[in-house]
């Protein structure tokens, strides 16, 4: 090729496994430019003119409208006002942006000459000499600071540069505790009246008619001071009267439940949504997040979706006044699966 | 002093040039940018549309933040929003109330911030998807693909930690989702949580860690990026689409100044209006319907931001008991298998141009898009993505599209199980066929002409069609492309067929065993000439009877 010759040679590059034609078809070169109304009739040129113009000026308007909305649709404690004004100040504002923007273009489509120019491209890679230059350079810094010949420094450097950053993923420890066993237990405990979410009003085994459902709490969270909302994603239960016919249960947990009222833990099992949807002649809980569902009357097993293990049970009884109680905590973490359960 | 006196002639606005010029050498800016080349196409305009959201959604989040307050500090409410007076809920929830209703505009700009955070997003992806159909990604273009690619997570990042800020009930609903994925990995997973979350969840930090990701890290990560992408396209030169004139040693379009200047200027400010627009008249993200978050009411039908749907969608698809407990330790794979898909997916978009570079070979640089019939394959991989991409999104509303249609619950996620499986590789055939009769078709009017639709009865009865010869310019579209044959696997220097080739090999045939080669000039003067000579028998038979 007679262009490497030269020193602003452009690179060949291997085509690998392309089919370079020897016959491909020649290209005739730019197209001719098209030449529009607006170029040959003055008649047209001065409508665009025009209408350019009226864009502008409907922005202007625009914005002034928006300014006016701010201040004539306030804010009051009627909610129709907040969308008076979001509707009639955005809508200012919209014909303020658009107004320029449909102009800015209609100018530059209709008025602004639009003859294709062809710019030459050159190769991304610098020519040879520059390559030379560049690698002259590397050269010369590596060889006045001495960076291949003095090992010792060099290596070095490289343990301390790896080391360097160590300390700051250290500070990030503190960003919050050890798990330690929080995952394995909740606010339950013997004794605990199952209370009504989220009033917190104690909940009589007699008020629990069959096929009722009710979103259960621990007594006492809703008066807690710091974390109710942590032990609320924990402690969450949702307790249903089921005809004892219905139930399937094992042996040790025939004395669970009381009277065929059940109660499980809300918090789905898979990645840990409230399992707040409870349909009633299927006796299927589900959850609305990924739809995990579970069989009430066969110990909460999975029976579709995503979810592995079925609800964590809540063991419970009645106390002497007919309230509701926890006979323990849960048995077993509730929750998304981690690690180590 | 001449320049001096030139400027006080051309008063002010030559003055300031002259100004400028001596300080920051303004001059010679303009003199290698003001005519630049940009190359015309709509299909150009999807990054820029991706570019505008970002700057609209710097402008409007800037305003949000003077009065959003990101502290999960309980509180109970008594603002203008009657509903909810004398609830309890986090400041971070009642700001985001306060904004809405008691702030003027305040609703409007969190209606332009959430609407320009989902075109953004929107955007950046079709960007992406223009990009990967044009064979743009070519040398030397990967990295810029890898750079855009980045922009793209980060988007979603961004706008994940956005939509968890209102600490609304849906929102907490997202980060509980979050929540339960990390501590589903294994090992790490409990402790991960906790860190992030400062203890147990929902904890009262993670609004305002994820406020300090959402404004300063996230965005500048964009800016930063932004700038590389944008660097590179200026080294690079824009691609420009094949066609007459047209080559991988020049570039066409009209100048930067002033054509570009109005045509790109004003698109900013058509884009600000779209959004403007919709947000004004189109409800997004009506937190005060929700109510502040509660870890146990949740509300049917919950749906996450549509760009986290795939990642959502792939949660719901994976089928029921994957969970492995084994020696004391727990594998979710419920859980983790969605995240190796979605993850999985995204690491094969982001190495696309790197493997299709080693099974072409082709190590020339390409600044011609290829129309994507004449890549039938890698159209077809396109095709598969999307649908793969398409199959985890709608298994997001598996829920909503059961009830909306009145179907099985459980008859549509088995049916998005299998489409995510199948789908596919229907689409794969299908995109591939559809990509070769293409170019058979443009082979035939090459060859032979445009179907006039003119129909002609010859003297001796028989009708034909008369095909009009294509102009030159228009032809030349239809037969410029790169042209790949397969390889056979080849012995390396040592006289052995190692692996690597063997796959190389079977990947190239993958790739091109269908091939359908542009016409050239051999062909295209024999089928003329045959042109030809048809016509001139037909002149002389009319001459003759």
């Amino acid at each position: 090729m007679s262009k490497t010759n030269s020193p602003d040679a452009e690179h060949d590059y291997s085509g690998g496994l392309a089919v370079i034609a020897a016959d491909k078809i020649q290209d005739p070169g730019l197209e001719p430019h098209r030449v529009r109304m607006t170029d040959k009739s003055k008649k047209h040129e001065k409508a665009a003119s025009r209408q350019v113009t009226a864009m502008f000026v409907a922005s202007a308007i625009g914005s002034a409208f928006a300014i006016y909305a701010y201040f004539a649709f306030p804010l009051t404690d009627d909610l129709g006002s907040v969308r008076n004004n979001t509707v009639l100040l955005g809508l200012g504002i919209t014909l303020g942006l658009l107004g320029i923007g449909i102009g800015a273009v209609h100018w530059a489509k209709t008025l602004m000459p639009d003859n294709e120019v062809s710019e030459p491209r050159h190769q991304t890679r610098g020519s040879e000499e520059v390559r030379a230059r560049a690698i002259e350079i590397i050269k010369l810094a590596d060889s006045e600071s001495g960076f291949s010949r003095r090992k010792l420094i060099r290596r070095s450097l490289y343990g301390a540069l790896a080391l360097f950053p160590l300390p700051a993923i250290m500070l990030f420890g503190d960003l919050g505790p050890n798990p330690g066993d929080t995952l394995r237990h909740t606010m339950w405990k013997k004794g605990t009246r199952l209370a009504k979410d989220p009033t917190g009003t104690p909940i009589k085994a007699s008020d629990v008619t069959i096929g009722s459902v009710f979103h259960v709490i621990p007594e006492g969270l809703a008066d807690l001071e710091h974390h109710k909302l942590e032990e609320k994603a924990k402690a969450a239960v949702l307790l249903v009267r089921l005809d004892p016919a219905d139930i399937k249960e094992s042996e040790e947990r025939k004395t669970w439940s009381y009277d065929g009222i059940v109660a499980y833990s809300k918090i789905c099992t898979h990645v840990g949504c409230p399992v707040a949807l409870y349909e009633q002649h299927t006796h299927h809980l589900l959850c609305p997040c990924h739809q995990s569902t579970f069989d009430v009357t066969d110990a909460c097993k999975v029976v579709f979706g995503p979810a592995s293990r079925p609800l964590p049970q809540l063991p419970i009884t009645v106390d002497a006044e007919g309230y509701l109680i926890a006979q323990s905590d849960f048995t077993e973490p509730v929750g998304p699966s981690f690690w180590e359960r | 002093m001449s320049n001096a006196v030139q400027a006080k002639k051309g008063g002010f606005l030559a003055g300031t040039a002259n100004y400028l010029d001596e300080r920051v050498g303004v001059a010679g800016i303009l003199k290698e940018f003001g005519r630049k080349i940009f190359p015309d196409h709509w299909s150009f305009m999807l990054g820029e549309v991706a570019l505008y959201s970002f700057l609209v959604l710097l402008l409007s989040g800037t305003f949000l933040t003077f009065f959003f307050q990101p502290a999960m500090t309980p509180v109970i409410y008594d603002g203008a929003y009657g509903p909810l007076k004398g609830a309890e809920m986090s400041i971070a929830y009642a700001s985001t109330l306060d904004i809405s209703f008691e702030v003027r505009g305040g609703l409007l700009m969190r209606q332009v911030h959430h609407w320009s955070a989902l075109l953004f997003v929107a955007a950046a992806g079709l960007h992406m998807l223009r990009v990967f159909f044009t064979g743009a990604f070519r040398k030397p273009r990967e990295i810029n693909w890898l750079v855009g690619f980045v922009l793209f997570v980060l988007g979603m990042a961004g706008g994940f930690t956005g939509y968890s800020l209102p600490d609304d009930l849906l929102s907490g609903n997202g980060l509980r989702i979050i929540d339960g994925m990390i501590k589903g990995i294994p090992v790490i997973g409990a402790y991960t949580s906790s860190l992030l979350f400062g203890g147990e969840f929902p904890g009262e930090t993670i609004v305002a860690r994820l406020y300090g990701l959402h404004i300063l890290l996230v965005p500048a990560l964009i800016l930063v990026f932004i700038v590389i992408h944008l660097f590179m396209v200026v080294i690079h030169k824009h691609t420009h689409y094949s066609g007459a004139g047209k080559r991988d040693d020049n570039v066409v379009g009209y100048p930067l100044m002033p054509v570009y200047v109005a045509k790109a200027g004003g698109f900013f400010f058509i884009v600000f209006g779209v959004i403007m627009l919709i947000a004004a008249t189109i409800t997004i993200n009506p937190v005060w319907n929700y109510g502040g978050y509660d870890p146990s009411p949740v509300s049917a039908g919950t749906q996450p931001d549509w760009y986290i749907g795939f990642l959502d969608g792939a949660l719901r698809l994976a089928p029921t008991h994957l969970e492995v407990t084994a020696g004391g330790v727990t594998w979710a794979w419920n859980i983790l298998l969605p995240m190796i898909v979605g993850v999985g997916f995204l690491a094969v978009v982001a190495l696309y141009p790197f493997i299709e570079a080693w099974v072409t070979g082709d190590k020339r640089e390409h600044h011609v898009l290829d129309r994507p019939r004449n890549a039938p394959t890698r159209t077809a991989i396109g095709a598969a993505g999307v649908t793969f991409y398409a199959a985890l999104w709608a298994g997001a509303a598996t829920d909503l599209i059961a009830t909306n249609f009145k179907m099985s619950l459980n008859q549509v996620l088995t049916s998005m199980q299998i489409l995510l499986i199948v789908g596919p590789i229907i689409a794969f055939f299908i995109t591939k066929r559809l990509c070769l009769s293409l170019q058979r078709k443009d082979r035939e009017i090459v060859l032979h002409g445009r179907e006039s639709g003119r129909i002609v009865r010859l003297p001796h009865g028989e009708y034909i069609e008369v095909h009009e010869p294509l102009d030159a310019h228009d032809m030349y579209k239809l037969v410029d492309f790169a042209d790949y044959k397969p390889t056979l696997a080849r012995p390396n220097a040592k006289g052995k067929i190692t692996v690597g080739a063997r796959v190389r090999a079977g990947l190239s045939r993958f790739y091109f065993e269908d091939r359908i080669s542009p016409v050239g000039q051999i062909e295209l003067e024999a089928a003329h000439h045959d042109h030809a000579s048809e016509l001139d028998a037909e002149a002389h038979k009319e001459l003759t009877n």
